[in-house]
């Protein structure tokens, strides 16, 4: 590694080569604002396009500033971040950004997570000099994400993110100079464009140009409303990362103030999506363990490797990028419809109401997930199992907006019998925790032995693409896990090149899996943070008495009582789907 | 005997093929089509008098002339041997005619070098070319020095890039030379963005084989044996030009394999731009050939490093090119005697505006504006006074009468707050604002900001909008010095060379012309009578007559007044259209 000196601000500084102005300076505690630049560390993803100018900085010897995020550190340098100069020029910047963007901070969905407002705040601005038209482009609403693109300051991290690590390639920049904006291909509407509602964009961008469709006001009508009965589920990854909006350090598990709260807020029932979790490694399970079986026993028409269909933006992305492989994925529903399946069925008919009248409320750490719920296949006569899906950060907004001292409430269970999971529903939040639950309860069936150990580590960590086999008694089974699209794609490719030799394959969409999904409160490109949560999930598995989905008496007694057996008829007509080909959904207007 | 036609694409327009087609039919006619050819050749440079025929051996120089000449031209001079009078240049000074151009101010005092062979040869004949000793360069590197010797060879040169950033082609040679990868590309920069400027359509309209021989020197010098033509599609003549020549040169084996007998290939394709001015710039550039936005990167990575394809692209313009082959046949010591300490050799200019000739000159580095504008271009029309000289494009600066006798070269006009950019060069006389002019320029700007940068995205729009208050008279002195402070910012700010310099109009003008900025803005007067809203259409009461003409004609009645009594001009209403004026037989109205 070559060092080399520099100065930085009047301060001797030592560097290694290669290295940006922005990092050596953030290295030495010397903070350059940025705006434009994104990095997700430790997911190799780096937005840098020197775009706002913001970090610009004064380098000796040149004859412009040069921006920190841009300028790899030289031998000698003498660089200076604050002089007049550059904090004239910073300023002029940021009041063009701020003379072209609309002043609504009151109402807007970034307001208090908005990068531009806390820029704006630091430089003390309190006057924009410049006064001018500002640029407009139409709203797009889809049913997870609204495109505001009005707010668009251009940083091109929605782009960066959407194509290079998630290679969906929904977004691009189009048009030039003032018009210039950030817009999907021939400028269609987000849904009709390859996007997956993934969400990435939505937490990468730095301003309120893109948000999630917000549902709160909808689930404070019908929790108002007497004639409805109204359910709410949590996803695992909501409990590892909802305290950080009530300020508890990242990888606090809140799960017993988050039920207690969702009860004060007024949910008639406070279940869980574990529970359904548990449900999907049954069907899922015995859908890996059957097409195993055949495989061994020589069928050829068998389609391995088997692919989990958890992830709803991974649901998506392969149905408009690989409409080919339609039959690869598992048939069985996502922990959310599955449960919203149960709820309106079983659980309906259980209270004695009808399906109209109990509305199903999810907690998701997830925007696509608002897409899922609303997809035709998962409704009856109209009315969808799942009615609305909120996210993390919207149930956040609606603790406090029924002031509840979240830091002050007891520790409270879930409701029974819809509440009940084991660890290896929790791990559903962490990338391979899918797989390692699935791991958990094939074997067993497959083996008929009990597990010595059930923790696979081999099956985690935070690698973008992993792999392992394990020993299932003398069987090998080769496992794949891809977390961000982008490593799913290499995955997919492997397969459909014939190269890949896996049994069973996890994608989640986003990095890190659920826990760094797009309903997560925002970590602005701070990866420790996910980190954090990867480590609570595992925690959280730990500690709970049940650690294999087959081992949940509710279960049972669900299969017992209603289902009969994994992947029955009444199971298949109720907990499996089927898939779309979507790569002809774009439309091109005439 | 040769009768060469300008085919350029100004000649063109003006029926210079109709002209040829005329030649050849009266040559034919009289039975001479054998002993006379007539050769559709590259452009002239002199626009202002197109379309230019040229009689050879004898050299006479026909200027405007028409097709319905041509049988006179074959009549008269190829048959009788007597020159066409009414068709030869006249001075305007000396009122004679003047047959050859030689004697010719506009281009007595021009070098031509790039344009050596526009308007001497047949563009679309490689055998013209090879006579006026067409690839011998190439040949001579590839047979006679090694690559590291033609990089030597043009650095001692002292070229420097055309384009207008004025890097020293030597050095960007060895530059891309020195980095190795299994392939590199040589990228010819055709995507001339300043619409006053058209050297670079000109050279290779006019001598395509130039660019390509050039291009294959370079490649030989860098280990490239793919070339690529970046040129806008606007550009139909010089495509179809250097598709032929490029055909032609494969025939004749001086593009493809094994060259000259060595073990060097080579060869060239072309990829068409959608005229954006930023992709001039050669990051954008090669986005642009990727498929990719035309937008430009942040710099170091050069391209030289990692270009097209993420390989080691070198990339020049079509100017920079058309000087290498002589260079190389006339030696680099030849060259460096020409031009100024640190600018070498000629540049080529588009010389346009209010100016008598107007058209594309090539002069030699540290010849002087004055030298330039009076000499050449023949002094200000209809007897104006100069105000201000517009170098370098749309981001150039406005030089004044102070800036004269300041000899060209590149450092020279970044001192003086403008550039060599483009090689446009747009003289102004009084009637010029220099407030609108500003304005004018930066709309182009605007229009062409890739919009990636804050500072050139919004910073230029803000700009243009502050300039447009004040040429509306609503400007303040605080705009002023929120103008003048903007204007720095970009500058200092804008992340490529588009931005960095689109402040230039503006800077160059608050600097010379200050005095009719604040006037725009404490006064609401502008002295060149060009800001509409800053003028007032005023009736003078004793002198009219009242005969109603000025108030029938107007267009949204503003003005009213009693038949035969004196009008008067409402100026809410007016539009100043200026009818009024027009239709007014006692010069009663005028503009205040």
């Amino acid at each position: 590694m070559e060092m080399i000196n520099l100065t930085i601000d009047g301060k001797a500084v030592q560097a290694e080569k290669g290295q940006t102005i922005l990092k050596v300076a953030r290295q030495n505690g010397i903070d350059i604002p940025t705006l434009c630049y994104y990095e997700l560390n430790g997911q190799k993803l780096e937005n840098k396009p020197g775009g706002c100018r913001v970090c610009v900085v004064e380098v000796e010897g040149r004859k412009n500033l040069a921006p920190a995020c841009a300028t790899e550190v030289m031998e000698g340098m003498v660089v200076n971040t604050h002089s007049l100069r550059v904090v004239n020029a910073r300023r002029t910047v940021v009041e063009l950004i701020l003379s072209d963007h609309p002043a609504d901070c009151l109402s807007c969905s970034k307001s208090g997570n908005c990068e531009l407002q806390k820029l704006a705040q630091k430089l003390g601005i309190r006057e924009i000099h410049f006064k001018g038209e500002q640029s407009t482009y139409r709203k797009d609403d889809s049913p997870s994400i609204i495109r505001d693109v009005d707010k668009c300051i251009m940083c091109r991290r929605c782009e960066t993110v959407c194509n290079q690590l998630q290679t969906v390639g929904a977004l691009s920049a189009i048009n030039r100079g003032f018009e210039a904006v950030v817009a999907t291909a021939f400028e269609q509407d987000l849904v009709k464009s390859p996007c997956t509602m993934c969400g990435q964009c939505v937490m990468a961008c730095p301003v309120g140009a893109l948000s999630e469709v917000n549902q709160t006001r909808q689930v404070i009508q019908a929790i108002s409303n007497p004639k409805k009965t109204v359910i709410v589920q949590t996803a695992p990854a909501v409990r590892v990362a909802l305290g950080e909006e009530f300020g508890y350090p990242a990888g606090t598990i809140v799960t017993g103030k988050m039920a207690a709260a969702l009860r004060r807020i007024g949910f008639d029932y406070v279940f869980d999506t574990d529970f359904a979790a548990d449900l999907t490694i049954m069907e899922e399970g015995t859908e890996l363990l059957d097409r195993i079986s055949r495989y061994v026993k020589g069928d050829k028409d068998v389609k391995l490797p088997i692919l989990t269909s958890c992830c709803p933006g991974w649901v998506n992305f392969f149905e408009t990028n690989y409409p080919d492989m339609l039959d690869v994925p598992s048939t069985a529903k996502s922990p959310q419809q599955m449960f919203g399946a149960v709820a309106k069925n079983y659980w309906a008919e259980k209270l004695g109401i009808k399906r109209e009248d109990m509305v199903v409320v999810s907690v998701m750490p997830c925007v696509a997930k608002k897409y899922e719920c609303q997809r035709d296949e998962f409704k009856t006569d109209g009315n969808p199992d799942v009615d609305y899906s909120l996210t993390t950060r919207e149930l956040a907004e609606l603790i406090k907006q029924f002031n509840i001292d979240f830091t002050s409430l007891p520790e409270e269970d879930f409701d029974m019998p819809l509440g009940a999971s084991t660890g290896a529903a929790v791990i559903f939040g962490a990338t391979g925790g899918v797989i390692e639950a699935a791991a958990r309860t094939a074997y067993e069936i497959f083996t008929g032995k009990t597990l010595d150990k059930v923790d696979f580590t081999e099956l985690r960590g935070l690698e973008g693409v992993r792999e392992a086999t394990i020993d299932f008694d003398g069987t090998p089974i080769h496992l794949g896990i891809a977390h961000g699209l982008g490593n799913a794609r290499k995955l997919l490719d492997s397969i459909r090149r014939g190269e890949a030799n896996y049994h069973a394959i996890e994608v989640m969409a986003c990095p890190g899996g659920c826990i760094g999904g797009a309903g997560q409160p925002y970590h602005h490109g701070d990866f420790s943070i996910v980190e954090k949560r990867h480590e609570a999930i595992y925690r959280e598995d730990a500690n709970k008495p049940l650690r294999k989905s087959h081992e949940n008496p509710y279960i049972k007694q669900l299969y017992d009582e209603y289902f009969g057996k994994p992947c029955g008829e009444k199971s298949h007509h109720l907990l499996h789907t089927h898939y779309f080909d979507k790569s002809k959904q774009v439309e091109v207007e005439a | 005997m040769h009768i060469l036609v300008c085919g350029g694409t100004g000649c063109s327009a003006s029926r210079s093929h109709e002209i040829t087609k005329n030649l050849q039919a009266a040559l034919k006619d009289k039975g001479l089509e054998e002993q006379v050819q007539v050769i559709l050749t590259g452009c002239f440079g002199f626009c202002e008098k197109g379309p230019i025929v040229k009689v050879m051996p004898d050299n006479t120089f026909y200027t405007e002339v028409k097709p319905e000449d041509a049988l006179e031209i074959v009549e008269e001079h190829v048959i009788k041997g007597r020159k066409v009078k009414r068709l030869l240049y006249t001075d305007p000074e000396t009122k004679e005619h003047v047959a050859d151009s030689k004697h010719m101010n506009f281009y007595k005092k021009q070098l031509r070098i790039a344009l050596r062979n526009c308007g001497f040869i047949d563009p679309e004949n490689i055998e013209e070319y090879i006579a006026n000793d067409g690839y011998a360069a190439v040949a001579k590197c590839l047979t006679e020095m090694t690559p590291q010797q033609v990089i030597e060879e043009i650095k001692l040169s002292g070229l420097r890039g055309r384009g207008g950033g004025g890097f020293p082609t030597g050095v960007k040679w060895e530059i891309a030379s020195k980095n190795h990868a299994d392939q590199k590309y040589v990228v010819c920069n055709a995507d001339e963005g300043d619409p006053g400027a058209f050297m670079d359509r000109s050279i290779l309209e006019g001598d395509p084989h130039s660019v390509i021989e050039a291009m294959t020197i370079n490649g030989y010098a860098i280990g490239a044996t793919k070339g690529l033509v970046y040129i806008r599609a606007e550009y139909p003549l010089a495509i179809d030009r250097l598709q032929t020549a490029i055909k032609q040169a494969r025939e004749y084996g001086v593009l493809g394999k094994n060259l000259f007998g060595t073990d060097f290939d080579f060869d060239i394709e072309l990829r068409f731009g959608a005229g954006a001015f930023v992709c001039g710039e050669e990051t954008a550039l090669i986005h642009s050939m990727e498929g990719k936005r035309g937008e430009p990167t942040f710099k170091p990575p050069f391209p030289a490093q990692s270009g097209y394809l993420q390989k080691p692209t070198n990339v020049n313009n079509v100017e920079t090119y058309a000087n290498i082959p002589i260079i190389i046949l006339k030696g680099a010591n030849w060259f460096n005697k020409i031009g100024t300490e640190k600018s070498k050799g000629t540049k080529v200019f588009a010389l346009a505006g209010q100016i008598n000739n107007v058209g594309l000159i090539e002069v030699p580095m540290g010849i002087t504006l004055r030298e330039v504008i009076y000499e050449i271009g023949g002094g200000i029309k209809n007897g104006k006074k100069f105000k201000a000289v517009q170098t370098g494009g749309p981001s150039g600066g406005c030089l004044t009468e102070k800036h004269l006798d300041t000899p060209i070269d590149y450092d020279n006009l970044i001192a003086a707050g403008s550039m060599m950019g483009s090689g446009g060069m747009v003289v102004m006389d009084e009637t010029s604002c220099m407030v609108s002019i500003a304005k004018f320029y930066l709309e182009f700007t605007c229009e062409e900001s890739c919009g990636k940068c804050s500072p050139c995205r919004i910073g230029n729009k803000r700009m243009l909008e502050l300039l447009d208050k004040m040429t509306k008279g609503q400007g303040t002195m605080e705009d002023l010095e929120t103008l003048k402070n903007l204007a720095g910012v970009i500058k200092d700010t804008a992340l490529c060379g588009l931005g960095q310099t689109s402040p230039n109009p503006v800077l160059s003008t608050i600097n010379n012309f200050w005095d009719e900025y604040v006037e725009h803005v404490k006064e609401k007067k502008c002295r060149a009578g060009a800001c509409k809203s800053l003028m007032q259409y005023v009736i003078d009461p004793d002198v009219c007559v009242g005969c109603t003409s000025c108030a029938r004609n107007c267009p949204v009645n503003a003005i009213q007044g009693e038949r035969k009594s004196p009008h008067h001009i409402n100026q809410e209403i007016c539009i100043k259209c200026g009818t009024c004026i027009e239709k007014c037989k006692f010069n009663a109205i005028s503009i205040k």
